[in-house]
């Protein structure tokens, strides 16, 4: 491999990773955007999301490599699946805000984020117990197609990952963009009470952030899974905290810098790996969290202060 | 018009803090078609009334009814969607969004369609440089322009009462003389106006009648006329003579 090949692989693999932190950094994004709460429990919602999405698979016969698949059984398969990882984790969201974090709406300080800290490990227990601490061999049932590009060898589960991340994201582009509840929802992100006022019920703007942060992090879930060919009960601590430097790194609050700041990760991890070692990529990531948060407090395209006139 | 059914009426509202009791035993009448100003300092309750009135706080005891029916106990969403709609105090526009977009957020507890058109309509004739500036996003505009799409974000609501909350505040003299034409311009089109207002010679040259609060309690009602013609309200509130002597 020249060195021009390794760069186009390392970008290949950045960007899939880049994939799993963007979809798990908009979540962070939203629920923040909405009510100023950092919501760790989105860390395992994650990891919750790639152990449904592995019980799928295999109640639908999907056995560890063995089994492959292709054409429209294929496609039929992973749509379902990610459809239903998604309302699962969805459902687990929403049920985390509805009875957990909305008792505590109103009260100031740390309370709900310490909460979510408490949701996360509980969601990591239970999991624990239940399916145990092992490594499991996730089903994927992709035909093993790859392209050659020069030296860089590029696999179709890459391509489904990068199709899934756009496709999600488009989506939500468009969901906050142009529907009448993504209207509430940015309205309520820069002025809640004027949007109580303007008839926005606030509660169902926050269930909304709920859910559909969720659903994107059982996405993610599902994406590491084949990407990986891996679930475990831990993945959620790397996973997140990448994601969640993602989102400050693009302006926690910010759509498109959660989206701008997980393509960043991926690839700075990637690269990072190529060149100075894996052993170091967690201080090449953490690094970078704290040279933007010296020069750009804001993130990338954050705004410091809400400004309200 | 003693017959009639008062748009919005107060009976004996009590409103508190926390301990702290804000509203006194207070009791207005808004008939429809009227301009109503309410006068007063610093926390002397008034904008706890638009809160009550909007539902931001709930009253303690005391009734609110709109066109005769009690309020108190609805959603803010269900109040604007019988028709009451704010401009608030300091506009508090949605800065990052067009102000198109600002006016689709005053009619969002309506559905889209012919009638969401005719008021934009409206509002686009009533204020030319909304129409012209539509594309732009709110926070960049000035003072006065924010209070003209804040004015036209609460006519998309199709209201039948505007409650306003200081819409003076902050703008230019020839902002606020333009400001006070369009309410009255509103009122004429048929809303009414219940507005809150530092500035009592403007709000009571508009006004047709007017109530005065002091920490919490209504000392003073009476036509926009035996109000001007007030001596305590020219001393507190009209700046005929010095304050200091009044207090």
């Amino acid at each position: 491999m020249t060195s021009g090949d390794l760069l186009l692989q390392q970008a290949i693999n950045g960007l899939s990773l880049g994939s799993i932190y963007a979809l798990l950094a908009l979540g962070f994004t939203l629920v923040y955007g909405i009510m100023e709460l950092i919501n760790f429990s989105h860390f395992n919602v994650f990891m919750v999301g790639s152990m449904f999405a592995m019980l799928i698979l295999q109640a639908l016969g999907v056995v560890g490599q063995e089994t492959v698949m292709s054409g429209v059984p294929l496609i039929a398969i992973l749509v379902f699946t990610l459809a239903v990882t998604m309302l699962l984790c969805g459902a687990l969201g929403v049920s985390i805000e509805r009875f957990l974090l909305r008792p505590l709406r109103g009260i100031k300080g740390p309370a709900a984020m310490i909460t979510t800290i408490g949701v996360s490990y509980v969601l990591f227990n239970l999991v624990l117990l239940t399916l145990g601490t092992d490594a499991k061999n996730f089903p994927n049932p992709l035909p093993p197609i790859v392209w050659q590009i020069g030296g860089a060898t590029l696999r179709l589960r890459e391509v489904l990952i990068w199709v899934i991340a756009i496709l999600l994201m488009g989506g939500l582009t468009y969901f906050v963009q142009y529907t009448k509840i993504g209207r509430a929802m940015r309205a309520t992100a820069q002025d809640p009470d004027a949007a109580r006022m303007m008839g926005v019920e606030v509660d169902r703007v926050v269930m909304m952030s709920f859910f559909i942060s969720s659903a994107l992090a059982g996405a993610s879930g599902m994406i590491f899974g084949l990407y990986y060919n891996l679930a475990k009960v831990d993945i959620g601590f790397a996973a997140g905290l990448r994601a969640f430097t993602a989102a400050v790194l693009g302006g926690i609050g910010n759509v498109p810098g959660a989206m701008i700041g997980g393509v960043i990760i991926g690839l700075v991890e990637a690269m990072s790996g190529q060149v100075v070692g894996t052993a170091w990529t967690d201080v090449v990531i953490f690094s970078l969290l704290v040279l933007v948060l010296v020069f750009r407090p804001a993130g990338l395209l954050g705004r410091l202060a809400p400004n309200k006139s | 018009m003693a017959t009639e059914t008062p748009l919005l009426e107060f009976k004996g509202v009590n409103t508190y803090y926390g301990d702290m009791h804000a509203l006194k035993n207070v009791n207005y009448t808004i008939m429809k078609g009227e301009i109503i100003s309410l006068l007063g300092g610093n926390a002397c309750g008034k904008s706890t009334t638009m809160k009550t009135i909007m539902g931001v706080v709930r009253p303690k005891t005391g009734t609110v009814l709109f066109n005769g029916k009690p309020i108190e106990t609805l959603a803010t969403s269900e109040r604007v969607q019988r028709g009451i709609a704010p401009v608030l105090e300091a506009r508090r526009l949605f800065p990052r969004m067009t102000v198109y977009e600002n006016l689709e957020m005053g009619a969002y507890t309506r559905k889209k369609g012919p009638e969401f058109n005719e008021d934009l309509e409206r509002v686009y004739s009533l204020f030319p440089r909304v129409k012209e500036r539509r594309n732009q996003l709110a926070g960049t505009m000035s003072g006065g322009e924010q209070q003209m799409v804040a004015i036209g974000r609460a006519l998309m609501a199709r209201p039948r009462l505007i409650c306003m909350d200081e819409p003076s505040m902050g703008l230019s003299p020839l902002y606020v003389e333009q400001v006070f034409d369009i309410i009255q311009t509103i009122n004429k089109q048929g809303t009414t106006i219940f507005m809150v207002e530092q500035n009592a010679s403007m709000a009571l040259s508009i006004a047709h009648r007017g109530y005065v609060l002091q920490t919490g309690m209504v000392v003073l009602s009476g036509t926009a006329e035996e109000l001007r013609n007030n001596e305590n309200i020219k001393q507190a509130y009209l700046g005929e003579m010095n304050v200091d002597a009044a207090a």
